[in-house]
């Protein structure tokens, strides 16, 4: 198989568009509960799922829409159900975060790390039943952390399993950062397991592409599992309507609300002494200038910017494709809603 | 007196006892930079510093075996479960280990710890960040779980059980967490464990119920007044150990009893309280007792929520029931 960065794209520019409807539902108020979405990670999920073939498994985490449209999945189900509509993908029953496909052998869990063991149990099953299938194993940094998904590298390491570990990792959990709870490296973690690792640079879909590749043949060969470590980020934060990410998109409207009572209790008479309100506002510039250098504000980290900066040397063909699977989208939303509840 | 609503009330009893201790320390997701996903620890690591308030990985299990630790070794933790449906994977920590050290030991030795986590439906939140797990708790030997149903029941029963020798799992029903602003003084006072709050008294029926499903009982019971039926309303507060005596007391006055929970009906805390009825006050009983509570499934999504949860028309109709009987 050679790299084709048109059909990469067209997949996640599919999942974008299909998120950034779920989005407008959700801030319709039409999904209930949070909504968490994997904008920012389609190139890691294109670039796995571009190799999957019938037998293929995948265990997905909290974030598991876009792995499912590109896996095949009817975009139409995928909507409805969030709606919790009956006709839904899972009956209406599974919501965002519990999204199976029997076809697709992909199941999700809302219980983070828990995509570890399922995928090894696939991949097991795959070894016994149809042997060359694989399975993946879909999760983020903070996952890493669980003890369940190190048993399951283990146990893929220890029986050889074919199974590959994608870990999409965007640096947080929630608002923990990573990095302050998580001893080691995450690549020697997993070698230190028996499991080759690889880094890729998870906003280069192409990139993605060539070592998923290499991982899966690898497994399918009956060499073992893999570890892909692929950095992220994403732009809508943890979940949608995150207020970390209100800051980070319109710093100027949003810190004001925190700055003038603060500057205001500053020059309050009463109250602290003057070092402890010093404390205070060095804390919240701090803030500021964090927010300012934050990662999920610069666009050029967009792995679909990224693609589409390569595929711009042929305008007209791109500009097809886009007006293509907008057409294919507004379809798909126009089925859904003439639909009506179920 | 400051007008409090769950969540402050929760963080003034650790801000209030992590002064007066410095023993306590408290560990979890997120609730150290962020003061915890639904703000209960708000505020307490700047003041407290990083030491005293952990942010820890996320691993439930790791959180709560290390609690254990830390307890046995002489501190006072109190960790955080994020959500209910997160509490599972670290059941073996609380059930293997921790509530079994005190028999263990022959009382030798005492796990001093609590563990908090906003549990319950009510908040269109899916499943895992829903449930209503505290038969499964009740059913452990060795801990002891209290519900707090007010802000001022939150404040008193959380200081409680932070001095308790003995493990306490703390369930905050997170639907009330700003639902009801009550008089919470500061400073201290203390609820015991173990002990029933009788909520209102009545002649009639006795409702036995706890979290949330106080509040719904109340709201039944004004509703029944028009029909002058005289509700008693018992709030359990701590389920393990459970205040017998209320129960059957009560129960030997009016004759009649419904039990109201969100937890799945089978095997919920409600079987538990009718068997104990039956063994302590079945001569006095007039009809049989009733249960209001959750179905035998996950809790559901958005739109059915409401069709799960006991609310005060369900609660009317089994109290007529009860009166008719
Ligand atoms: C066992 C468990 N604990 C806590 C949570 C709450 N929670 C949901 S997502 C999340 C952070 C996950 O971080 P990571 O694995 O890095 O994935 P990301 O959200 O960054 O994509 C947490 C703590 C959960 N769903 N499951
Ligand atoms: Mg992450």
């Amino acid at each position: 198989m050679s790299l084709d960065l048109w059909s990469l794209y067209t997949l996640m520019l599919k999942s974008r568009l299909l998120e950034e409807a779920i989005a407008r539902f959700w801030y319709d108020g039409l999904i209930s509960g949070e909504m968490h979405l994997g904008t920012g990670e389609e190139a890691i999920i294109a670039g796995v799922v571009a190799h999957l073939r019938d037998g293929d498994a995948m265990a997905l985490d909290h974030r598991g829409t876009s792995a499912l449209l590109m896996r095949g999945v009817d975009p139409v189900l995928i909507l409805r159900e969030l709606l919790g509509y009956e006709d839904g993908l899972c009956g209406g029953r599974g919501g965002h975060m519990h999204l199976f496909s029997k076809e697709h052998l992909t199941a999700s869990s809302g219980i983070v790390g828990a995509e570890g063991p399922t995928a090894v149990g696939f991949a097991l099953s795959a070894q016994y039943l149809r042997p060359g299938a694989i399975a993946t194993a879909f999760f983020g940094d903070g996952a890493m952390n669980q003890g369940m998904l190190m048993e399951s590298i283990n146990l893929a390491s220890a029986w050889n399993l074919p199974v590959l570990f994608v870990c999409k990792d965007d640096g947080w959990a929630i608002t923990t950062q990573s990095k302050q709870v998580t001893g080691g490296d995450l690549g020697e973690r997993a070698r230190g397991l028996g499991v080759p690792a690889v880094e890729v640079d998870g906003g280069d879909v192409s990139a993605v592409w060539e070592a998923a590749g290499r991982a899966i043949e690898s497994a399918r060969s009956g060499q073992g599992p893999t570890f892909l470590h692929a950095r992220c980020v994403h732009f809508e934060g943890h979940f949608l309507g995150f207020q970390l990410i209100r800051m980070v998109r319109a710093p100027f409207r949003e810190m004001p609300g925190i700055t003038i009572p603060l500057t205001l209790s500053f020059l309050h008479s009463g109250g602290a002494a003057l070092h402890e309100r010093l404390e205070g506002l060095k804390a919240v510039l701090a803030a500021v200038l964090a927010t300012l250098r934050d990662p999920r504000r610069d666009s050029a980290n967009d792995p679909l910017r990224r693609a589409r900066t390569t595929l711009q040397s042929d305008t007209a063909r791109l500009e097809e494709l886009e007006e293509q699977v907008e057409k294919e989208l507004s379809n798909v939303l126009s089925t859904v809603l003439a639909g009506g509840p179920s | 007196m400051p007008k409090l609503n769950m969540v402050e009330a929760i963080n003034l009893a650790l801000r209030e006892e992590m002064e007066k201790d410095d023993r306590i320390i408290i560990l979890g997701e997120d609730v150290g930079r962020e003061g915890g996903v639904f703000r209960v620890t708000d505020g307490l690591q700047a003041k407290f510093g990083e030491q005293r308030v952990v942010d820890t990985p996320l691993a439930e299990t790791g959180i709560v075996g290390t609690a254990m630790g830390m307890a046995l070794y002489g501190l006072r933790p109190v960790a955080e479960i994020q959500f209910d449906g997160f509490l599972y994977p670290c059941l073996d920590q609380i059930t293997n280990h921790i509530g079994r050290i005190r028999n263990r030991s022959r009382g030798r030795f005492t796990c001093p710890l609590v563990i908090r986590v906003p549990y319950g439906g009510g908040i269109h939140a899916p499943e895992h960040h829903s449930e209503s797990p505290e038969a499964i708790l009740a059913h452990t030997p060795g801990i002891k779980v209290v519900i707090p149903s007010t802000p001022f029941e939150a404040k008193g029963l959380l200081v409680s059980s932070i001095r308790d020798p003995d493990p306490v799992i703390f369930l905050e029903p997170k639907r009330i967490y700003r639902a009801i602003r009550e008089d919470v003084p500061e400073g201290d006072y203390t609820i015991p464990l173990g002990k029933a709050r009788l909520v209102q008294e009545g002649k009639d029926v006795t409702a036995i119920a706890w979290g949330a499903m106080v509040r719904e009982v109340l709201n039944a019971a004004e509703e029944l007044k028009r029909d002058k039926i005289d509700l008693e309303v018992i709030d359990l507060r701590t389920i393990s150990p459970m205040d017998v005596d209320a129960i059957t007391t009560s129960v030997k006055k009016t004759g009649k009893a419904v039990i109201v929970h969100e937890a799945p009906r089978t095997c919920g805390l409600g079987a538990e309280i009718i068997a104990l009825i039956n063994e302590k006050a079945f001569l006095s009983l007039q009809a049989p007792i009733e249960r209001v509570t959750g179905f035998d499934v996950p809790v559901p999504l958005l739109k059915s929520e409401h069709y799960y949860l006991p609310n005060p028309k369900r609660i009317v109709v089994a109290v007529k029931k009860v009166m008719s009987f």
